[in-house]
């Protein structure tokens, strides 16, 4: 294909769930960063289905560390390339959303605010999947999930989800995006921008995940494009602060279209719905889609 | 001062060695391409989660699961999925 690398850094046989999101995220980013690369994966799920031991799905070096510090020692990797005179190297972190959002929040804000030459990929599947649905705050409002369960007493999450892009621009990262897997190129640039980035680069990739969003494997890429067009996920980079949207849907869908399409939202009644509405109506006025 | 080091922790050292297992196993559905239909847009081949159609847009068997997002997404549906 033109203008993609023809290698496969992430090979198959790994343990991933049929139409997994995680692993077109990573697929894709390894293909636009190329062999001289050095990854480093926070806990979760990539890092279960890529490495059941003895064997490893990764074709470049790749370390796997706890939840905790997986920015801290990314940020040791590129001392002792220093050292050793190989600046050259792309070094990239995945960490799911739980490893970024919650548990690796420390680590990373450390890394960023240091300056660390790192690439940091988040992929975010909104809840802890790996180890059973648990939510996050990554999770979107609404979402019912093990431990936000909508029942009677319950509607599911009942906080908006944690915006972690901002944060990342608020440390001053001279390189923030957002992504999604359904957009692929624009993924690709993305992470190549990253990567010929000076210092520290952020990245937070939504990926739609079958089995904890509940529906159809085969619908992963469609659930992407719908959380773009209905601008519950909105594309954009953010080069020094300033932000520019980089994919502006031809027409905003209604929340629901997103909403339907998924076990985990099936619950919410209009009420709550119209409360997703207006939050993402506030969203893309803000980033200038809409009037 | 490298030769003494011991090895912490689990070294895999062999890379991409996941292809030992064949997770075409899992497949209850099977992507089939109409090479006649096919326009090379290369969807397919980006969207896939395995890595496992190749740049002639050719599935392979060895480790598809199956999940049909190449079907789905096909701009021409050009591949249907069929039962195993």
């Amino acid at each position: 294909m033109k203008g993609v690398d023809e290698k496969e850094y992430l090979a198959p046989g790994h343990r991933a769930c049929a139409g997994c999101g995680a692993t077109i995220a990573a697929r894709l980013a390894l293909k636009a960063l190329g062999e001289n690369t050095i990854a480093v994966s926070a806990t979760g799920c990539l890092e279960v289905i890529t490495t059941p031991y003895p064997e490893t799905a990764w074709e470049i070096p790749w370390i796997h560390v706890a939840f905790e510090n997986a920015s801290a020692v990314a940020s040791g990797v590129e001392g002792a390339l220093k050292a050793q005179g190989k600046e050259d190297t792309n070094i990239v972190v995945f960490g799911g959303d739980g490893g970024t959002t919650d548990i690796g929040m420390q680590s990373l804000s450390g890394a960023m605010e240091r300056g660390q030459n790192i690439i940091y990929i988040c992929y975010d599947n909104e809840a802890y999947m790996n180890t059973g649905i648990q939510r996050s705050s990554s999770t979107p409002y609404g979402a019912s999930t093990t431990t936000s369960p909508a029942g009677k007493e319950s509607f599911g999450e009942d906080k908006f989800k944690k915006n972690m892009a901002a944060i990342m621009v608020a440390h001053g990262v001279p390189y923030v995006a957002t992504a999604c897997i359904s957009h692929p190129q624009d993924l690709m640039a993305k992470v190549k921008k990253a990567a010929e980035t000076p210092g520290p680069a952020y990245i937070h990739v939504l990926q739609p995940c079958a089995t904890g969003w509940g529906y159809s494997p085969d619908k992963t890429v469609k659930l992407g494009k719908l959380a773009v067009d209905t601008h519950m996920w909105l594309l954009y980079e953010a080069v020094n602060g300033q932000i520019e949207v980089t994919v502006k849907p031809s027409q905003k869908l209604p929340v629901e279209e997103y909403l339907k399409a998924q076990k985990r939202f099936r619950h919410l009644d209009e009420e709550h719905i119209e409360i997703i509405q207006k939050f993402v109506d506030g969203q893309s006025k803000q980033f200038g889609l809409t009037e | 001062m490298v030769k003494n080091m011991k090895s912490i922790g689990a070294a895999v050292r062999d890379p991409g060695s996941t292809r030992r297992n064949k997770t075409g196993s899992w497949r209850t559905f099977k992507p089939v391409a109409d090479k006649e239909k096919c326009i090379g847009c290369g969807i397919c081949y980006l969207y896939c989660p395995d890595g496992c159609i190749t740049l002639e847009y050719d599935p392979d068997y060895d480790y598809c699961k199956g999940c049909g997002i190449c079907a789905e997404e096909c701009p021409v549906k050009a591949i249907t999925m069929e039962r195993e």
